[in-house]
């Protein structure tokens, strides 16, 4: 690899208790959310989670922005554990992790209007003085492509690509060296995504910002990232990067999931992968490979023995024993 | 098609902001609060005599339109001679004054206790609220009458007692809201632009509650004016001689075959002005609940 990466999570886990009765509850079971996450990002790097809705890439997410904490397992930022810090570092680490999240509706307070709003990260975590804040936020407004003016506006007065711009600015207030993007685009119309990407690309190319993006949408992740995870159930099945993912998926889920996306042109003939059953429930995962219950290539050998993820060439990594 | 329209129509209005919305208000719910607010606040420039002043000789003298009444004294006089009508002016500063006193203090630490359980959950969560259920379970009148009782009739005394059975309805309330708000994205965002907990509840979880809030404390101002009455009218409330709606229909019940202005009028106003606070308090629930904003 290159540079050091940004940030790094290893062995990532998060189940939550699944507790029945009122005041004496007890623990019933547990939902594994995210079952042993590992990736690293780097630099000026854009890395996406994919994968149906359920499958943990959200709660990745938020662990690394000290959401949640994990059951167990660490993410380090420029080599320091996030859950260890406390203070002036954690002050550091506030400004420089930043996040856009999917409802452009839910993300905003409604008795606050913009310009405070866009200010908020400012306010908590800089040392700036209110006069340079309003200053710092006409230019954060201007930078998305709106009217510094604009800040005297209450959040229902924008549409909701609008509202996602608000949301970019925001982000960037403090400057920050990376930014989680939760479904950015998703919750929005497909004229104003392409706007909204541009953007979001545009902005890191000019201050070398690493993305974490989060989606399920396939086009919108394969024109966003440099590198692709695909997560199932809890877990990741395949990463490489995204030309190389697109174009030789080795894992039968990864390849059933890109035959299942439309294509650029109608009237292309492809061969649609269809899989057997439904996704598992994370609370009785399937013995081995959880994929196996629903893969078209499972050997009896696959219900026995969890694989782990290794290279199968240089920057690839799959998460089965057998292809 | 005129269905259509008609709705629109109100969207507009709405839309229109503060002044349109009041105008829609029940009117005379409205102008009977103001009238109850007004007098409490200009009570002692409107009335016509003292309320302390007796006129022993003209003792149980009738309302003006029956015999021996006299428009000097329009509602009568009580069993020992002050005027009615002074002492229902009066009083209405106290009931007021009790129930702005009362609520700034039990809402407040009601809304404290909610944010602070809602926001944070957990073994606070449910201290708070395993108190609140008792608080709530319990006959809050007779808990009001035995603390007013144990501590004395006085209006330091009265608001105390009001706050204390009166916290825990706030503090389910603004706990119940907390639970979704604190839910919404921008309290995460709150969180990872750095805003401290308290920030958080301030700026981001209690202006979104303040419609609720506003709709329970103008509920409430009718329910402190009916226990400050029922305080008093056991006199455990307001002590004599200050003239309190409650002590007055309590003063006039032995009269109430010969006299029985005494106590009919102050009980008039008491029915009047919470029946007012109440349909106004349903009004604005109505009108601040965003659901029918939505519509």
């Amino acid at each position: 690899m290159t540079a050091a990466p940004i940030l790094e999570t290893t062995d990532l886990r998060k189940y939550f208790p699944i507790t029945k009765g009122l005041a004496f509850s007890r623990v019933r079971g547990w939902i594994k959310a995210v079952d042993g996450v590992n990736f690293d990002i780097s630099p000026g790097e854009t890395f996406s989670l994919v994968g149906e809705s359920g499958c943990g890439k959200t709660t990745t997410a938020r662990i690394i922005l000290r959401l949640e904490p994990p059951t167990s397992g660490a993410v380090r930022f420029r080599g320091q554990d996030i859950y260890a810090l406390s203070g002036e570092e954690l002050k550091a680490y506030r400004s420089s992790v930043q996040a856009v999240f999917q409802d452009p509706w839910s993300s905003m307070n409604p008795r606050m209007r913009i310009g405070p709003m866009v200010a908020e990260p400012l306010k908590y975590s800089s040392t700036m003085s209110p006069g340079d804040m309003k200053s710092r936020v006409a230019e954060l407004l201007e930078q998305v492509g709106l009217e510094p003016a604009q800040a005297n506006l209450y959040p229902h007065e924008f549409s909701g690509g609008q509202r996602q711009r608000i949301a970019v600015a925001r982000a960037l207030a403090l400057k920050p060296s990376l930014v989680v993007l939760d479904e950015p685009v998703s919750a929005l119309d497909v004229s104003i995504r392409a706007q909204i990407m541009n953007l979001l690309k545009d902005l890191q190319g000019q201050y070398g910002l690493s993305y974490l993006l989060i989606a399920h949408h396939l086009a919108t992740v394969r024109y966003m990232s440099h590198r692709i995870a695909v997560m199932y159930v809890g877990k990741i099945v395949e990463m490489a990067e995204t030309e190389e993912l697109f174009s030789r998926p080795v894992h039968p889920y990864t390849q059933a999931l890109i035959s299942a996306a439309l294509p650029a042109r109608p009237g292309v003939e492809r061969a649609e992968i269809i899989l057997r059953g439904t996704v598992p429930s994370p609370v009785d995962l399937p013995p081995g490979c959880r994929f196996h219950p629903r893969c078209p290539q499972a050997h009896v050998r696959c219900s026995q023995g969890e694989p782990e993820l290794r290279e199968v060439s240089p920057g690839h990594y799959v998460c089965c024993d057998h292809c | 098609m005129a269905v259509g329209t008609q709705v629109w129509g109100k969207a507009k209005v709405r839309m229109r902001g503060g002044l349109a919305t009041v105008r829609r208000a029940p009117r005379l719910p409205l102008a009977i609060a103001l009238g109850f607010v007004l007098v409490a606040v200009f009570g002692d420039l409107l009335a016509p005599h003292s309320p302390f002043e007796a006129i022993v000789s003209a003792r149980l003298q009738p309302p003006f339109w029956m015999d021996k009444g006299s428009l000097g004294h329009p509602l009568g006089l009580d069993t020992v001679g002050r005027d009615v009508l002074s002492r229902i002016i009066l009083g209405a500063r106290v009931s007021l004054a009790a129930a702005v006193a009362s609520i700034l203090l039990g809402g407040g630490v009601g809304v404290a206790l909610g944010l602070v359980s809602g926001y944070y959950r957990g073994w606070v969560d449910a201290l708070v609220m395993r108190i609140t259920d008792g608080m709530l379970s319990l006959p809050l009148l007779l808990l009001a009458l035995l603390f007013a009782v144990a501590l004395g009739p006085s209006f330091t005394n009265l608001i105390f007692v009001l706050a204390l059975v009166m916290w825990a309805r706030f503090a389910r309330l603004v706990r119940g809201e907390v639970l979704s708000w604190r839910e919404k994205d921008f309290v995460a965002l709150a969180r990872v632009a750095g805003a401290p907990p308290l920030a958080i509840m301030w700026r981001h979880l209690f202006p979104n509650i303040l419609n609720s809030l506003v709709v329970l404390a103008t509920l409430q101002v009718g329910w402190v004016i009916i226990v400050e009455a029922s305080l008093s009218f056991l006199g455990a409330g307001i002590p004599p001689p200050t003239p309190s709606w409650g002590s007055m229909v309590a003063e006039g019940r032995s009269y109430a075959n010969t006299a029985w202005w005494i106590s009919v009028f102050p009980g008039i106003a008491i029915v009047l002005v919470v029946m007012s606070l109440n349909l106004l308090g349903d009004w604005l629930r109505d009108t601040l609940d965003p659901r029918q904003r939505q519509a």
